[in-house]
């Protein structure tokens, strides 16, 4: 047993992490979905979904021929309504508020609906929004993942200037970082994002990272407003013994390495444990499947009922062949030679509803032991609690405070995303940057143009101090 | 087992399904297998003038998804040589003699013209002529076709021609491009054709490419008008069957119902608005003779629920139900109602009859799903919402007469009832 790379030929990856939702084949089968759609009132699914995408009008537009149209529809609701397309658990939104559904009928496929304009727009490049004429005014972005792209694309088609402060290599966040290669593809993702960026006025400076390469008092002396859109770190600690041990993962870090550094050199285990039942949770699972792992092992300490994930995607990380331990919390890792071999849990029951609303598991006091070679941490992850302590923000457990708008306590700062709401889905981020933005569009304009501190050149980064 | 067997002016045929003068009936190779399928009879395609056809000739209009609503052709008259006709009519009345066999005629504009054509189809053994006084494209620009039946007068002075030799039944066929059928139908039936046919096709131009600016069809760059026809055509042709049945000239003549009969629930339609037979086109072009099972068992079935022998149990027997306005009564009035337990909550009548209709369905907003209820007190009845509801009787209307009396808008203005005050 050991953790290793290289398990598969190259066929087998290919084959293992080709598109799970592969798009329409046809515009004639694209037709016969889109003609299926009611074209309800107040539809249902509109506002099931959280950037509020007019589905019955963007099918409607795709059913008579007007694909510029739809694709307008969808992104002036959600830039990335493409890569929502991919990503999105329409099972629980806008698929899962279908009236068809109370028809007994299978709801229309709005995901791969949605999928076809999108896709079109992007590889015609159709310059479907115009940028205003420069007003002078600049907001610098923390993140240029779902959030701050989301409010960058409304800001500089309102004519802010906006220069986006990435850590990483990539725009995109964890669309690009931390989704299962098999929904979203790494290359998907950088169209995607050029796509956005080709509205022009959004600077992208990589390699930045809020409280080391640069300060949010120097950023707010700089820009007219400050949108803070960082998402949430590493997973969080199980706590228990031996969580040091080697072989010992985060879920994060194992998805990040999947989609960058190619699927051959991954290394995965042959009995790897995951913890956790949300959606990172099985991406991690089914994708260390689909490298050759021989065993998987979901370990969750509640039942079915009160798992985050949605059942599609329980039903994949099934099909994958992984198994299920419900009613399991770890309670210690041991090792051999520093290697972690075997995970213990503790069997637990369902006692009456915790805050959450579910019922709160309790220990039966018994125990039992799996063999594994690697655990894959993904009990949800941590917000940046420290950095936002230092910037002086009013925060909840390092969750930024911020009303509907992203206004947080301090002015002209404002934020959105996983580092608020410490960690929805990718539309919910897109949605929080669209509102944010016109928040912050208000308050530039309440407040008197700012002289310029120093010459700024986009070229330069300006957090040199 | 109800009957489907049909006598039409002497005419027999073992059901009531004919194929219509068209493409399906061009030649002895289409109607053999037409015959084999089980269809009751044809009009053969219309024999007469020397034609030659263009390319391409079709075109059509879909509606959401669904393809063929309306077909739109442009095709002439049969344009096979006359002896060759002939000759295959001959041997497939011989192949299925118990098959009715009419022959579809549109002659020259002139007596002899027509007496020659009319006694050489005799000469097959026909069982009875079609006059084509419809075609609407091509054979007007040369005074016949829909030239003739749009002109009673001149109608009529054909009509006669061929009553002074034909010795089998006459079956004349009506253009629907008229304001009304009856004047030309009254011409023929007055000059002796002892059935009427309806409708032929209606002109039209079916859309334009929106790449090109061409409408189509598209014949080298131009097009021309041409005869619709199919599904979207079915309501015209029963509203101008109703009124052939209800004048007391027509009426005496029988009918053969023309116009977008697509499934047996048509044909029954169309028979108890006054058809005898029916005969189909475009549901075949697009399907093939292959439907005529359907037709059949559907009919059959239908007449075995309503305890209908035979077809003559029930044709025309809607006719009387078709009254003037002025008629109606204005005491029966009902209301919509929303069964909860059904409703999708798709909203499409909410937002029909506010937007179009009576502002007559209240909304409770709801996180998916709002809820949506009749005033009653507002409703006044109209079916709009039963109509774009997706969901089979979720929506129902229920009577709440406004009086017990029968009282029509003659009686309201004498009795000087008021009107409504909103």
């Amino acid at each position: 047993m050991a953790i290793t790379n290289h398990r598969l030929t190259p066929e087998a990856y290919e084959e293992n992490f080709r598109d799970i939702h592969p798009p329409f084949e046809t515009r004639d089968a694209v037709l016969v979905e889109a003609n299926r759609c009611l074209f309800c009132y107040d539809a249902p699914c509109t506002k099931s979904c959280p950037t509020g995408i007019d589905v019955p009008k963007f099918i409607k537009q795709i059913a008579t021929d007007d694909l510029r149209g739809s694709a307008h529809t969808i992104f002036i609701a959600n830039i990335m309504g493409g890569g929502c397309s991919r990503v999105c658990p329409v099972e629980k939104l806008c698929e899962g508020a279908c009236v068809y559904n109370l028809m007994e009928e299978t709801p229309i496929a709005i995901a791969r609906l949605q999928r076809y304009p999108t896709d079109q727009a992007m590889q015609r490049k159709w310059p479907l929004f115009t940028r205003k004429p420069s007003s002078g005014r600049r907001v610098a972005v923390i993140g240029a993942g779902p959030a701050g792209l989301s409010c960058a694309h409304v800001l500089s088609r309102e004519g802010i200037d906006v220069t986006i402060y990435e850590k990483e290599a990539k725009g995109g966040g964890l669309m690009t970082y931390g989704v299962a290669a098999y929904k979203v593809t790494p290359e998907y993702c950088a169209e995607e994002l050029n796509y956005i960026l080709s509205l022009g006025g959004i600077t992208i400076q990589y390699g930045n990272e809020l409280g080391k390469d640069l300060q949010l008092e120097q950023l707010r002396l700089q820009y007219d407003a400050v949108f803070l859109a960082f998402g949430v770190g590493l997973a969080r600690r199980l706590d228990i013994p031996g969580e040091e041990l080697e072989g010992v993962v985060d879920a994060l870090r194992f998805i990040y390495s999947i989609r960058t550094d190619g699927f051959p050199s991954v290394p995965v285990g042959d009995k790897v444990a995951v913890i956790g039942m949300g959606m990172t949770a099985i991406d991690a699972a089914t994708q260390a499947r689909r490298l050759g792992a021989a065993e998987v092992t979901l370990v969750y300490r509640r039942t079915e009922a009160e798992m985050p994930c949605t059942e599609k995607e329980l039903e994949i990380a099934r099909l994958d062949g992984c198994r299920m331990h419900w009613l399991a919390a770890p309670e210690a890792l041991t090792g051999a030679d520093g290697r972690v071999t075997q995970l213990r849990c503790r069997k637990m029951e369902l006692g009456p509803p915790d805050a959450s609303g579910r019922r709160a598991p309790r220990p039966t006091g018994e125990t039992f032991t799996l063999d594994v070679d690697m655990v894959i941490k993904a009990t949800g992850q941590m917000p940046f609690e420290e950095l936002v302590q230092d910037a002086g923000l009013r925060h909840r457990n390092g969750k930024i405070d911020s009303a509907t708008h992203g206004l947080t306590s301090l002015p002209g700062i404002f934020a959105g995303g996983d580092c608020v709401n410490g960690g929805k889905e990718v539309v919910d981020a897109v949605q929080a940057g669209k509102l944010s933005a016109v928040a912050i569009l208000e308050y530039i304009q309440s407040q008197p143009p700012r002289p310029a501190v120093g010459p700024i050149d986009p070229s330069i980064p300006d957090h040199t101090v | 087992m109800a009957s489907l067997y049909t006598n039409y002016l002497g005419i027999s045929s073992p059901n009531p399904f004919w194929l219509a003068s068209a493409p399906p009936t061009d030649k002895l190779i289409n109607v053999i297998r037409a015959f084999e399928a089980g269809w009751g009879g044809v009009v053969w395609k219309t024999l007469g003038s020397q034609v030659k056809n263009v390319s391409s000739r079709y075109s059509a209009v879909d509606y959401h998804g669904s393809r063929v609503m309306g077909l739109n052709n442009i095709e002439l008259i049969s344009d096979r040589p006359l002896d060759l006709n002939l000759k295959e009519i001959k041997e497939c009345i011989r192949l299925f003699p118990d098959r009715a066999m009419v022959v579809s005629l549109m002659a020259d504009n002139d007596r002899d013209s027509w007496h020659d054509l009319i006694h050489k189809v005799e000469d097959t053994g026909a069982h009875g002529i079609e006059l084509n006084f419809g075609c609407p494209h091509g054979m007007t620009e040369r005074g016949m076709g829909a030239a003739v039946g749009q002109d009673p007068s001149i109608a009529r002075i054909v009509t006669e021609w061929v009553m002074e030799t034909a010795t089998i039944p006459v079956i004349t066929k009506l253009t629907p491009n008229v304001h009304s059928v009856v004047p030309t139908g009254r011409a023929a039936v007055e000059a002796g054709s002892q059935g009427l046919s309806l409708i032929n096709t209606i002109q039209s131009v079916t859309g334009v490419d929106l790449d090109t600016f061409i409408p189509n069809p598209n014949v080298g760059g131009k097009s021309t008008f041409g005869g619709y026809c199919g599904p979207a055509v079915k309501p015209i042709a029963l509203k101008m069957l109703t009124t052939i049945a209800q004048d007391p000239v027509t009426a005496k003549a029988p009918v053969s119902g023309i116009g977008g009969i697509t499934t047996w629930k048509d044909a029954a339609e169309f028979m108890l608005l006054g058809a005898t037979t029916v005969q189909i086109c475009t549901a075949v072009m697009k399907h093939g003779f292959r439907i005529i099972e359907g037709l059949c068992e559907g009919l059959s079935n239908w007449m075995d629920e309503k305890g209908f022998q035979q077809t003559t149990d029930f044709i025309g027997r809607s006719v009387p139900t078709l009254t003037n306005w002025e008629d109606l009564d204005l005491n029966f009035h009902v209301v919509a109602r929303i069964d909860p337990d059904k409703c999708i909550h798709c909203g499409l009548c909410y937002i029909a009859c506010e937007d179009a209709s009576h502002q007559s369905i209240s909304i409770d907003p709801g996180n998916p799903y709002n809820t949506y209820a009749i005033k009653e007190e507002e409703c006044v009845g109209c079916n709009l919402c039963k109509l774009v509801c997706p969901v089979d009787s979720c929506i129902t209307m229920v009577e709440q007469r406004k009086g017990p009396d029968y009282l029509n808008w003659k009686e309201f203005q004498q009795r000087g009832l008021p009107l409504n005050d909103h």
